[in-house]
């Protein structure tokens, strides 16, 4: 049984936000607007969070490619009322659409903010509606109930489907949406289990780290350290 | 057949009253709440249909005003159950006119809290998945059970000692009263005739429920905190929330009862039955409680600043100096007038003034202004939301 988990080299990261567009098609992540993402009320699976450090003109800008962390000790799942949200037997974090009933405690509960809500029905205007695809998993999700990153379940399903490889490892292999548009190749997916996976060996790698460590989630998603970088005089 | 006591317990008709006659202003007042309730259900109907957005709630201020009334309204419940039955057990007599006003405030808080959780729900159609899926890994479902139990045990020791009185109704009616009322009481009764038999197990019923619904209220408050403090949210996540709501539920739980007193004193005339004394005894109550939530502030801010871990800090400015200062600081300042005005009577006075601090209106006054304080603590509670990266 595989133990999928991902890597994210920030030194490859462009912070170029492909990963994003790439999961809101695939996944029919519902179109928010400017005025409605101006509210805050705009869903993103995946999004890049930039961190600002020092001050001006040392200043150093780091991004950040957040999908969802896929906790082995998931807090949101912890805290699920009826059982919506579950780690299934690979580790991903999923969530059940028409059980959810909408109480949001999963978001409170998660550290890393990677749940959304659907807080109004959702939309494609205009123009828009050609980057719905009707014929393509998952279908959008009606208001009122919370949604995330699921590392494509659907794209790992039919690829189990048709006997196709999955994970970084192989160049034919299936990989969530994020991974496989990355201009930088920055992103890595694979299995954490297997010790000759590349996920399995970078996440080993001296530079990995995982996002508030300390709070005991065990996220299955990696970071790979920036080098460090000389400011040339 | 029962035997009808000889005897008819002779009632004051000023305690009668209310329930024969009715007057303008109370038709008045039910319409203005309808119209009120009237309004409330169109908006709920609206944001059924267009979804929560128009609550102005977003990411990452997931939960607002509905788990802020929550946590209100079910703090408001504790004036009722709770208190009555630490009086009770402890064998305060001063208690008996102030318990019935109570353990009503209890039943009516709990049904509109419970109601805001409903409300706040994404999808409220599929409620009933909390019985057919329900964990109780999760803290809703701790809240869900611990609110109903408390619902159904304040009903119960609200009607126990009712019954008696629902005889004295039934007795005493007027010839002219309609048929349906008669038939109301003598089935809200139960038959009661005031035995000796009767009187000895009504008595223990009471006092077992007594004992029963003061662990569970304390339950009830401290569940709900821990809705908030089983997440890992900064400043949430932390020992301290269960005790703290609970005195918190206390506080305003008391303060509501006081502005109840104040009206019901005014609107049925029953001067003669909510003495200075009560307000005076509820007065030191809201003053021990108040005294209790100063401690229990203190502690919680003095340790997080102290040690000052950054998460934990930001959600701290954000109260002391950032976003929320206005409420923080108008709290601090409702609370110490509140605490001020209640403590003065008990100074000893030099010469001859004293204020009048315990006459009904200035407690009603003292009322407002902690209510006011819980309401704002309450919106903190519910309103902080901070990123933790």
């Amino acid at each position: 049984m595989p133990r999928w988990g991902m890597v994210i080299d920030l030194d490859k990261c462009t912070a170029c936000q492909a990963c994003t567009v790439a999961c809101r098609v695939e996944n029919n992540v519902s179109f928010a607007g400017p005025d409605e993402y101006r509210r805050g009320r705009a869903i993103f699976w995946n999004t890049v969070v930039g961190v600002m450090e020092g001050e001006f003109p040392e200043v150093r800008a780091e991004y950040i490619p957040m999908p969802c962390m896929h906790c082995d000790n998931p807090p949101c799942v912890k805290v699920c009322p009826v059982g919506a949200t579950y780690r299934d037997a690979e580790g991903v974090v999923k969530q059940l659409y028409d059980r959810c009933i909408g109480c949001r405690l999963c978001m409170q509960a998660c550290p890393y903010n990677r749940r959304y809500f659907n807080w109004q029905v959702p939309e494609w205007p205009g123009t828009f509606t050609a980057y719905r695809n009707p014929d393509r998993e998952p279908q959008p999700r009606p208001k009122g109930i919370v949604e995330k990153c699921t590392f494509c379940e659907q794209r790992l399903r039919k690829a189990r489907e048709e006997g196709r490889p999955i994970g970084s490892d192989d160049a034919e292999g299936v990989v969530p949406a994020c991974v496989e548009t990355c201009t930088g190749g920055a992103r890595y997916f694979g299995d954490l289990d297997n010790p000759d996976s590349i996920v399995s060996r970078l996440s080993r790698s001296p530079r990995a780290y995982r996002l508030q460590e300390e709070l005991g989630t065990e996220p299955k998603v990696y970071y790979l350290r920036p080098g460090q970088w000389e400011k040339e005089s | 057949m029962i035997k009808q006591r000889q005897q008819r317990p002779v009632v004051d008709p000023r305690l009668i009253q209310p329930i024969l006659r009715t007057g303008g202003a109370y038709y008045l007042l039910v319409a203005l709440l309808a119209a009120v309730v009237a309004a409330g259900l169109y908006v709920w109907i609206r944001q059924i249909r267009l979804g929560l957005a128009v609550t102005g709630m977003n990411t990452p201020v997931y939960w607002g005003l509905y788990i802020t009334n929550f946590v209100f309204f079910i703090g408001v419940s504790h004036a009722g159950t709770l208190i009555s039955a630490i009086l009770r057990v402890t064998g305060a007599e001063w208690r008996r006119p102030i318990t019935r006003a109570a353990e009503a405030i209890t039943v009516f808080a709990l049904i509109v809290g419970g109601s805001q959780v409903i409300i706040d729900m994404g999808r409220p159609d599929r409620v009933l998945n909390l019985i057919r899926y329900g964990r109780f890994q999760s803290p809703l479902l701790w809240d869900v059970t611990s609110i109903t139990i408390y619902l159904l045990g304040s009903i119960t020791y609200l009607y126990l000692p009712l019954m008696p009185d629902m005889a004295i109704l039934r007795d005493s009616l007027p010839t002219e009263a309609p048929g349906w009322r008669r038939r109301l009481y003598r089935l809200l009764a139960l038959g009661w005739h005031g035995g000796a038999e009767q009187r000895r197990r009504l008595e223990r019923a009471i006092a077992v429920m007594a004992v029963l619904i003061i662990p569970i209220a304390v339950s009830v408050h401290t569940v709900v905190s821990w809705i908030f403090a089983m997440t890992l949210r900064p400043m949430w996540h932390s020992t301290i929330f269960g005790p703290y709501f609970v005195i918190g539920a206390i506080y305003s739980g008391i303060a509501t009862l006081l502005i109840a007193m104040v009206i019901i004193r005014k609107a049925f005339h029953l001067e003669a039955y909510l003495k200075p004394l009560h307000f005076r005894y509820l007065g030191i109550l809201l003053l021990t409680f108040s005294a209790l939530w100063f401690y229990f502030t203190s502690a919680e801010y003095l340790t997080t600043g102290y040690g000052g871990v950054p998460p934990e800090m930001r959600v701290l400015n954000a109260k002391l100096s950032g976003e929320y200062q206005a409420a923080f600081w108008g709290m601090v300042a409702a609370m110490s007038i509140a605490f001020v005005v209640l403590l003065l009577p008990h100074l000893p006075a030099p010469g001859r003034i004293r204020l009048p601090a315990f006459r009904p209106r200035f407690a009603a006054a003292t009322g407002v202004a902690a209510l006011l304080v819980a309401v704002l603590i309450f919106n903190q509670a519910g309103l902080v939301t901070v990123l933790t990266n």
